[in-house]
């Protein structure tokens, strides 16, 4: 049985989409923000496949015609962008101005904790790209001798952490503006907290999608220089 | 069909993205590439938001799901995580919240700022047009 599901070519993206239907059926029932489906769904895939003793790259091997899609989806993002491109114009000032604040502030931090932590220059570089976009981040860490697997291990739980809680930290901050929102999923979380910014609305999803691009960039020039630091 | 060359049209920017990525030595990979692409090709208008739309919807729709895999995927960093489990989860719940927070506030910030500037030149406009 196991020895079926390894080598099937659709078990993999379909245990993906079942699990995601039944976290969006939990969350419909029980209406908390813990219950993510994004989050539900992979711990449900994950159950799935160690009781059926099926191993993570069989199961890739068919889940990774879904991660496939993630380029062109990205590329997707372009459309709400551009649907806001009044919005964009206008507010230009805010937009740059505060994903090059929560961009160095997030470096700042990590690099405040890393050396509190007493953590080894390598460690500390491979931490540094954790809230932009994992092909982005993986390319930074590579660059300064940081740990890959270990980068994108921080950035998957950073974007998952970023849209499971974003909402709190809004509300505890005051934080309104759907604008401001969505600059701060998008730069503290990336594509996966912009999942989530898509959600809340059109604006939202917009400015987040922005931040990705605009995020990442500023962290590549950036790292190096807090590389130096530790 | 109407679907299809609009999926065309995505994947052939994303193409492009990857050949700028295999170009240019810099870690941006092809999809941030092809984002900035496909947003200059819509506001130059060489391609139209109707020749794109419906497929974009799609994908952008169905985004959540394609982070399953990766998620799962961390099963197999367990190893590499567990010896630094606590600083690793200190400095991401730390950071995370850092950037997001500060972030959030400077938009608003600058955003209160410019709107009050905003509604003040407008006030004195109209003020100068009463006297």
């Amino acid at each position: 049985m196991s020895d079926f599901l390894a080598h099937s070519l659709f078990f993999g993206a379909g245990i993906t989409l079942v699990c995601y239907e039944v976290g969006l059926l939990l969350r419909r029932r029980f209406r908390l923000a813990i219950l993510n489906p994004l989050l539900l769904a992979s711990l449900c895939v994950m159950a799935v496949i160690k009781l059926l003793g099926v191993s993570y790259p069989d199961y890739n091997s068919g889940a990774r015609y879904l991660t496939y899609l993630l380029t062109p989806a990205t590329v997707a993002l372009a459309v709400p962008l551009y649907e806001q491109l009044q919005l964009l114009r206008r507010n230009l000032a805010a937009i740059l101005g505060s994903i090059l604040a929560g961009t160095l502030a997030g470096l700042t931090g990590i690099f405040l904790m890393s050396r509190c932590f007493g953590l080894s220059h390598q460690l500390y570089v491979s931490f540094l790209p954790k809230s932009i976009t994992t092909a982005i981040g993986m390319g930074v860490s590579e660059e300064l001798g940081g740990v890959t697997t270990l980068t994108v291990a921080s950035i998957i739980l950073t974007g998952i952490l970023g849209n499971v809680a974003g909402e709190a930290v809004f509300h505890l901050l005051g934080i309104r503006d759907p604008i401001a929102k969505g600059l701060a999923l998008g730069t503290g979380a990336h594509a996966i907290g912009t999942a989530r910014a898509l959600e809340l609305g059109k604006v939202e999803g917009a400015m987040s999608s922005l931040s990705i691009a605009v995020a990442g960039i500023l962290t590549v020039i950036a790292a190096p220089l807090f590389a130096k630091l530790l | 069909m109407v679907q299809l060359r609009q999926f065309l049209i995505i994947l052939g920017v994303s193409f492009v993205g990857e050949v700028l990525h295999a170009l240019i030595p810099l870690p941006i990979p092809a999809s941030v590439y092809g984002l900035v692409l496909m947003f200059l090709a819509l506001c130059s208008g060489a391609v139209k938001l109707r020749q794109v739309h419906g497929a974009a919807t799609f994908l952008i729709g169905i985004m959540p799901i394609l982070f399953v895999p990766p998620l799962v995927g961390l099963v197999d960093a367990w190893g590499l995580i567990r010896p630094i489990l606590l600083p690793t989860v200190g400095i991401i719940a730390a950071s995370t919240a850092l950037v997001m927070a500060v972030t959030g506030l400077t938009a608003q910030g600058i955003l209160h700022l410019t709107r009050n500037r905003e509604e003040l030149s407008r006030e004195e406009e109209e003020g100068e047009q009463n006297v």
